[in-house]
């Protein structure tokens, strides 16, 4: 028989081999599953992990790479901040829905005006939408001790809800045949965040993303914030001693991995997605918990994760159309992806030894 | 005097470490037996054998005789070997006859067992009423149940591992009586302890172990106490020098200080001192009578009205642990890891937790990196801390070592006052040596040291006054100067519950 041992320290070469683990045990068992239900395992995993690389089609889903990492990457960097310091922000897809009302409404109320400052006004209302968002977990977690763990997720169902109640009523394009949801911004130049490059997928909200990724690295490395956040996950006294106030940690992450969810709303909602519709939320938040995991809770981590993922969902889109594969088939693959992670994190905490 | 216990060439290896090599003692009927050694000298390995918690590699034991080889506690408490731990495993909601009947393979009846433990503590002196719960009893009381736990077994041999470590000095004194009654009655007592007035006063005998090995087996009544340090140590203990402190103006003055009701932990009432620059005052007690919210709140971890707590003229009261630093009260709590050190965290991060500010390792937000690695290598050079280096992570390092990189952070920090709790608590006779050197060292450069512990020698040692906390209460302070242990302890609240008690039948 084996039994675990406790390691002195996590060694850096198995805090960067589990993931990769995860991704090709993931691979294995998602090929077995598809053997399983009749369509050809290699020809499936080619189809999502290889083709939209490099296939016959990939002039047009490799742009798409980046369209979907950027608002991964971005709302992961900030969860990440939380995570360290143990703070749990599950409801960054509320955050991300409000952020994009938030911004619509400012472009919105400005149609059809133009001017220089509509763009980047809607850039402060989306952060200052998510930011309230996510303060509310905060404030309920230090006036009443609330678990911002479940107070953030449920308030991505009312935030569903809102969008909804926008795309039905107050946001309703009045030019729209009475179709649900609003104006689409990409007709709107003021308001708009194009492709900055063409055929890159590149627009404002990867370059966030991309500032995102080193202002965290540089908090979290440099700056005594970043120690606090640390020591605050690490050893809850030991930070109280060292003069952490545990309100105010809380009310940051919270509202920072808000604002940055918002953000990544309104880049969506300006950019790729266009409008506010019933269904805007697209699971973006609930997807960067797993790039935030996989990618160590590290900056450099996060930005691989986060391509990985915006990987999965182009080839499970690839695969449905070329294989028939079944649509659910990327939240699979992005559940084992989280599933086999925390399983292989074992490895780096404990040693496997042969019991005597 | 018949062997009741005996070990020959007992080893145990665990990776890295020879824990112990080669053991061989023995434990007459009636003796009262002390195993002597510095923490990480073998002494806990050596009662997991006997114990059955862990198996030797080599060497074979004896009980009465017979070969004693436990595969489990279940087969050591069988054969009639009884331990009572450091720390209790009672149920606090349960009552002691409650506590005492889960312990049990075959419990009797409730009635039938209530009246054997009525009957034992009669007998044995332990006054206990069994249908009292547990979270209602003192420390003493607590003990006095694991006690009762193991004599309702029988047992030839009684193990007790640091039993006085929680106790008062009075209620050591009737632990003793017990164990001496015990011994009377021809029950083996194998006595695990390092404070050596102790062992000098009560024990027949003393194995003393040193880096895994017995150094020998000595009569403790024929040697002094520094003699049986020496032996321990294996060097000449250093003596502390107490010269060249003068008290001068009043640097830190607490007033009143009080801590609202908490659902956890022991409140402060209305707590005042005063602490002159050059002083060392020390404060005893039990731990959990108010020592952990003391220090907290002193170090801005609670923050209390104003005028509460005043350093040099100025109010800290309502400030946090980072002004207060810089105001020159530094503080080192009692827990090491987890508290004043981060155990996943290098030496080096470690310094950022208080030094950021004094050390100017933190300028506008951002860490010099470099500096703290500096700072981290003059506390390792200035204190002697073993470590590899500055990038070894603190949990990886021994309890003495860490408590010395955890004082000398706060020493090198050049306080105006500095309060510690239990700064040698768990620490090897030697880096203890040191440490109560540096605070002396640090009082006579005009810093007021107040120290806490449950030490009462090192008090004496260390202190010019001395004061008691108990239940959250400070008594006024008296002069160290020709204070009695037994004086300190009737301070301590002493004697509270300790008359016999009505035992119904």
């Amino acid at each position: 028989m084996f039994r675990l041992e406790p390691r002195a320290s996590a060694p850096l070469l198995w805090q960067v081999a589990t993931p990769v683990m995860a991704v090709i045990a993931t691979m294995i068992t998602g090929g077995l599953l598809f053997a399983a239900l009749g369509f050809d395992p290699v020809a499936s995993i080619r189809t999502i992990f290889w083709d939209p690389l490099f296939g016959p089609a990939s002039g047009y889903s490799r742009p798409q790479l980046l369209v979907k990492a950027g608002p991964l990457i971005l709302i992961a960097s900030g969860l990440a901040l939380g995570f360290r310091a143990g703070i749990w922000n599950i409801g960054a897809e509320g955050q991300y829905i409000i952020g994009a009302i938030c911004g619509a409404a400012v472009a919105l109320a400005a149609y059809p005006h133009e001017a220089f400052w509509i763009f980047p006004a809607m850039i402060v209302a989306g952060a200052v939408g998510g930011w309230a968002w996510g303060m509310i977990p905060a404030l309920l977690r230090n006036w009443f001790g609330a678990s911002e763990i479940l107070v953030s997720l449920m308030l991505v169902y009312v935030a569903q809800k809102i969008a909804a109640w926008m795309a039905f009523g107050p946001m309703k394009n009045p030019e729209g045949f009475n179709f649900p949801g609003s104006r689409n911004l990409q007709q709107y130049p003021a308001a708009s965040n194009p492709e900055l490059i063409a055929n890159t997928g590149l627009h404002w909200g990867g370059i966030a993303a991309l500032v995102a990724l080193v202002v965290t690295w540089f908090v979290m490395s440099r700056h005594i914030l970043g120690f606090r956040i640390r020591t605050a996950g690490a050893a809850p006294r030991a930070a109280r001693f060292a003069g952490v106030r545990p309100e105010r940690l809380v009310a940051l992450c919270l509202g920072l991995s808000g604002a940055l969810a918002g953000l990544a709303g309104l880049f969506e909602v300006a950019g790729p997605a266009g409008q506010i519709t019933e269904s805007f939320g697209s699971g973006y938040g609930f997807t960067a918990i797993i790039v935030a995991f996989l990618g160590r809770l590290h900056p450099l981590g996060i930005l691989l994760a986060g391509l990985l993922m915006a990987l999965t969902y182009i080839g499970g889109e690839l695969a449905q159309m070329m294989l028939n594969l079944p649509a659910s088939t990327v939240q699979v693959f992005q559940g084992m992806l989280l599933f086999f992670l925390l399983g292989f994190d074992i490895l780096t905490r404990y040693r496997i030894r042969r019991r005597a | 005097m018949s062997d009741v216990f005996r070990a020959e060439g007992l080893g145990k290896t665990y990776p890295g470490v020879r824990a112990n090599d080669d053991i061989s003692f023995s434990v007459g009927a009636g003796e009262i037996h002390a195993l002597l050694g510095e923490n990480g000298a073998g002494k806990s390995t050596l009662v997991k054998m006997i114990y059955g918690l862990v198996r030797p590699d080599e060497g074979h034991m004896q009980l009465s005789g017979t070969p004693h080889a436990p595969a489990d506690p279940r087969a050591a408490r069988a054969s009639g070997v009884a331990m009572v731990f450091q720390h209790f495993s009672l149920f606090d909601a349960l009552t002691v006859a409650e506590n005492i009947a889960l312990g049990m393979e075959n419990p009797p009846p409730r009635a039938e067992l209530s009246r054997r433990i009525a009957e034992l503590s009669q007998a044995y002196g332990l006054p206990l009423n069994p249908a009292r719960r547990i979270a209602s009893l003192s420390a003493g009381e607590r003990q006095r149940v694991e006690i009762l736990r193991c004599l309702l077994q029988n047992p030839r041999l009684l193990i007790m591992d640091e039993p006085t470590s929680v106790l008062t000095p009075q209620e050591a004194e009737i632990l003793f009586a017990t164990l001496r009654q015990l011994a009377a009655a021809g029950t083996a007592i194998l006595y695990i302890s390092h404070k050596l007035e102790e062992i000098r006063t009560h024990c027949d005998r003393a194995t003393i172990l040193r880096h895994g090995k017995v150094v020998g087996t000595v009569d403790p009544r024929a040697h002094s106490a520094r003699e049986l340090a020496a032996m321990m140590v294996g060097a000449e203990m250093k003596l502390v020098d107490r010269s060249g402190r003068k008290p001068g103006d009043v640097v830190l003055d607490v007033k009143a200080l009080s801590t609202p009701a908490a659902t956890e932990g022991v409140t402060l009432k209305n707590i005042s001192l005063t602490l002159r620059t050059g002083e060392i005052l020390g404060i005893g007690g039990v731990a959990g009578n108010g020592q952990d919210e003391l220090l907290a709140a002193l170090s801005g971890e609670i923050t209390t009205p104003h005028g509460t707590v005043t350093l040099s003229s100025a109010d800290l009261s309502a400030l946090g642990p980072d002004p207060r630093r810089a105001a020159g009260l530094l503080s080192a709590p009692e827990d090491r890891l987890g508290h004043a050190a981060v155990p996943q965290f290098s030496l080096t991060e470690n310094t950022l937790l208080t030094a950021g500010g004094r050390q100017d390792i933190v300028k506008r937000g951002l860490i010099d990196h470099n500096a703290a690695r500096a700072f981290a290598e003059s506390i390792i050079k200035a204190f002697d801390v073993r470590t590899p280096g500055p990038g070894t992570a603190a949990g990886a390092l021994s309890g003495g070592n860490l408590q010395k990189f955890v004082i000398g952070r706060e020493v090198l920090g050049g306080p105006k006052v500095l309060v510690v709790n239990q700064p040698t608590w768990g620490v090897d006779a030697g880096a203890a040596a040191a440490i109560r050197q540096a605070l002396l060292d640090l009082a006579a450069k005009g810093a007021g040291v107040i120290v806490i512990s449950q030490d009462l020698d090192e008090l004496l040692e260390l202190s010019d006054r001395f004061c008691a906390l108990n239940e959250g209460r400070l008594s006024p302070p008296r002069p160290t100067e020709g204070l009695t242990i037994d004086e300190i302890g009737l301070m301590l609240g002493g004697a509270h519950g300790m008359e016999v008690g009505h035992v119904p039948a």
